[in-house]
């Protein structure tokens, strides 16, 4: 308990220095919200009208002003308002998680479920031919760039098959369970894919060395079968380095997958960070990071407090 | 066994597979729900609603469907009627009348009026609106509003291509009432054929036909635009008959429509050019003859079929075809080796020189492949360029202060040479400190063609213009490009314009 809270007091302090470097990052990129609006065309402004704009986006003090008023909006819950949407951030950021939550969950979901099985069968076919087949699909699948599968899987249903699911318009879960499903699944294996991968390859080194400890040889000698043997005993104490790597892998995809996003043009959080950054609109830019960072480390203290539950020799805040 | 274990493994592989299958079949069928909606796609989506600010290619897309200006320009860049039915230039040129069309409407049902257009142009006028387009109407000294349907606009000067820049939606008539409250940005209150029913921005719109609309009923009863921020995937849900028409930027995925059988790509020369901007306030560029030696080595038609596949056509400075000269007579058109060699040695710098040269990465999306071709011929003439690409904006920051040797750009065309080129290439404009470059004869020119009426006087002057500013070289005109735009065969009433307006999109059907 007393390790959860002191956790939890760290929290404001990483993120008071997110949004420090983030709202300095983002100012020190040249071109503004203006030349993001006008283009080209912004030269043709006087300096009145150039003025009169910075003050319409709020980029007319110095940083450290603006910086002081977004940190006494956000102690009052208020990120700011998006130039670009024209309401709150945090509505805009909330309407746009929940597809970037399901997305994360469907790539993780599929990872596991075809990593782990794989990172079992390859070690305890160690170095069969089966085994080598394993290694070569996850080196596969962890050399392959999403973009090259995203593009691939389109052109090869839509040129080959004619089908395609629904793009343009995203449907919620609660909306139609199955349109956004078919609108999701696709994504969901061209991220899981990869993530697939790394999860094999977790999996099936951390099985090897787990079989090869002494415990299990002792379960063996006890007359467990080969199956009990795997899945009750060894696994368990497998899992501990995949738990680590899915919470960084789900914490990342927390974040938006921003090409998969753009190629299947789902308005997840990812798409949603780069249209600010390209808009310059710094108050969303601000406040997704922020949401970014906040999902991060709950996603790590998450994974820290799993490794207790799989582990019980682990005693968390122990020195 | 092994028997056993393949049976197992295609069963279980089998049925996510078929279930996949299934969830795709059901949900992706490319149905259209209401025949008279016209699913649109585009890229990039629309940065704002105010018609007097925004700038962006998509953005002027979007609001041309809803806003109107007094007038607008047809497939053949001729002014045409559209909240105006007539005008009149009087006969010293500084007095510009419109009669209205008494049937305008806005989408709030009250009547476009004469109070409307002078609000609307006092907006403009106002530098705290920070409207782009203040710079073309600087003329305007006055508007006088005798009735509602009648507008006097009294200039400082003779200004004849203000009536071309009025055709521009950066010069839409708003409702006053909604200037006075300060709302137009917020709310989309035009009098143009269809009204926004909504705007979730970088994803969709929806737009549906305004019944009041003065030119009459439109083709479709509305148009949802997604955007779908990869080109290759709206080719794909073209194919799978998700979306009946879409703008496309990308040559390269332009040339794979005609591949499908069921779709139609139209293409247009466009006003806009590609060009390599050179900084003659940057030495060597100061010299004269260096110049002259990078546009006698670059060969344009090299440029063009390379980056672009051959999607174009070489040009001079001006792109209107009625106004512009053909290419062979100009400047060092022909590509001439060692005449660059021997202008280059004569300006003292016979072994080359470096510089660089920044582009926009995706912007456009041939920026990369021509300064690579590019780079290649100037290293015939000793020239050696490291190319330097960058995000649009931080793009947009360099080449509005003119910090850059080279610049890769695709830049607008107008209508009229005068609202095209007077930001750069006379004394007063906007842009020299981008254009870098001050002639005295450029300046005069450009002062003659915008007081002349006559216009195949204004052809000559334009004609002079065009062949001096190739000759002084101060950048190098390269192509100009085709616009874009994809759809099924059974959309019918589309016309592609130079432009690249989508207006004629309010009278488009679609077959059964």
């Amino acid at each position: 308990m007393t390790y959860l809270l002191r956790r939890l007091a760290v929290f404001p302090l990483v993120l008071i220095g997110v949004s420090i470097v983030v709202f300095v990052a983002i100012r020190m990129v040249p071109g503004d919200a203006i030349t993001a609006m006008l283009g080209t065309e912004a030269g043709l402004l006087t300096p009145a009208q150039r003025e009169a704009l910075a003050a319409y986006f709020g980029i007319d003090q110095p940083w450290f002003v603006q910086y002081g008023r977004w940190l006494l909006g956000l102690l009052h819950g208020n990120l700011g308002i998006s130039s670009t949407y024209g309401k709150p951030v945090l509505d805009v950021i909330i309407e746009r998680f929940p597809l970037t939550l399901e997305l994360a969950l469907l790539s993780m979901i599929i990872a596991l479920a075809v990593g782990v099985p794989a990172g079992v069968f390859a070690a305890t076919h160690n170095e069969k031919l089966s085994d080598l087949g394993v290694r070569v699909a996850a080196m596969i699948g962890q050399s392959t760039p999403n973009f090259v599968l995203a593009l691939l899987i389109i052109y090869t249903l839509s040129a080959g098959f004619g089908v395609l699911p629904a793009m343009g318009e995203f449907s919620p879960l609660w909306q139609d369970p199955l349109r956004n499903l078919s609108q999701l699944i696709l994504p969901a294996i061209t991220l899981g894919f990869a993530f697939a991968a790394s999860v094999t390859r977790v999996s099936r080194s951390a099985m090897l060395d787990v079989l090869s400890d002494d415990y299990v040889r002792t379960a063996r000698s006890k007359g467990v079968s080969a199956r009990g043997v795997i899945w009750r005993h060894a696994l368990p104490n497998a899992l501990i380095p995949v738990v680590t790597l899915s919470g960084i892998e789900f914490g990342y995809l927390l974040g938006g997958a921003v090409i998969v996003e753009q190629i299947y043009a789902l308005p997840g959080l990812g798409r949603l960070v780069l249209d600010a950054i390209l808009q310059r609109d710094y108050a969303l830019v601000q406040g997704c990071v922020l949401f970014i960072a906040f999902n991060f480390m709950i996603v790590n203290l998450l994974v820290d407090l799993a490794y207790v539950a799989l582990d019980p020799r682990i005693r968390l805040g122990e020195q | 066994m092994v028997q056993h274990l393949t049976r197992k493994l295609l069963s279980g592989m089998a049925l996510p597979g078929i279930a996949l299958a299934v969830m795709l079949g059901t949900a992706a069928v490319p149905i259209q729900a209401n025949a008279a909606t016209l699913h649109m796609a585009w890229s990039q989506d629309a940065t704002g609603l105010d018609p007097h600010k925004q700038t962006a290619f998509s953005s002027l897309r979007l609001l041309e469907l809803i806003y109107e200006p007094l007038v607008r320009v047809d497939a053949n860049l001729r002014i045409v009627p559209a909240i105006a039915d007539s005008w009149q230039f009087s006969a010293d040129g500084k007095e510009l009348t419109f009669k209205l069309n008494p049937k305008a409407k806005f989408q709030n049902g009250a009547a476009v009026t004469s109070a409307d257009v002078k609000a609307s142009f006092e907006r403009i006028l106002d530098e705290k609106t920070g409207a782009a387009a203040r710079a073309n109407f600087l003329s305007i000294a006055s508007i006088d509003t005798p009735d509602p349907a009648t507008v006097v606009f009294h200039l400082s000067q003779p200004d004849v291509p203000i009536l071309t820049a009025m055709s521009d939606v950066n010069a839409a008539i708003v409702p006053a009432g909604e200037i006075a409250a300060g709302s137009v940005g917020t709310k989309a209150i035009g009098s143009g054929p269809f009204k926004l029913d909504k705007w979730d921005p970088n994803a969709k719109e929806v737009l549906s036909a305004n019944k009041d609309w003065a030119g009459g009923a439109t083709g479709v009863d509305g148009i949802e635009i997604s955007v779908l921020p990869d080109e290759t995937a709206i080719l794909a849900a073209m194919r799978t008959k998700q979306i009946d028409f879409a703008l496309l930027n990308d040559p390269l995925v332009a040339t794979l429509v005609p591949k499908d059988a069921s779709l139609q790509l139209n293409r247009v020369p466009v006003l806009a050019y590609h060009v390599l901007q050179l900084n003659p306030s940057r030495k060597p560029m100061t010299e004269l003859k260096v110049r002259q030696a990078i546009s006698c080595a670059i060969d344009r038609q090299d440029v063009l079929d390379t980056a672009s596949l051959g999607e174009g056509k070489v040009t001079g400075p001006l792109t209107i075809p009625s106004l512009a000269t053909d290419p062979s007579q100009l400047f060092c058109y022909k590509r001439d080796v060692e005449k660059a060699k021997q202008l280059m040695s004569e300006a003292g710098y016979a072994d080359g020189f470096s510089a660089t040269v920044i582009g926009a990465t995706g912007e456009p999306p041939t920026a990369a492949a021509e300064a690579q071709v590019i780079q290649s011929q100037l290293a015939e003439i000793g020239v050696k360029l490291d190319i330097k690409m960058m995000e649009l904006n931080v793009y947009v920051d360099a080449w509005l202060k003119g910090d850059f040797d080279m610049a890769i750009a695709l830049n607008g065309g107008r209508a009229d040479p005068y609202t095209m080129y007077n930001r750069y290439w006379t004394k007063a404009g906007n842009l020299q400190k981008v254009a870098n470059y001050i002639d005295d004869t450029l300046d005069s020119q450009m002062q003659q063609g915008r007081a002349e009426t006559d216009p195949a006087k204004r052809k000559a002057i334009f004609a002079e213009f065009e062949k001096h500013l190739a000759e002084v070289s101060p950048w190098i005109w390269l192509y100009t490009s085709y616009s874009y735009t994809a759809q099924q065969k059974n959309i019918a009433g589309f016309v592609p314009t130079p432009t690249g307006t989508l207006f004629s999109l309010s009278k488009v059907t679609i077959q059964q």
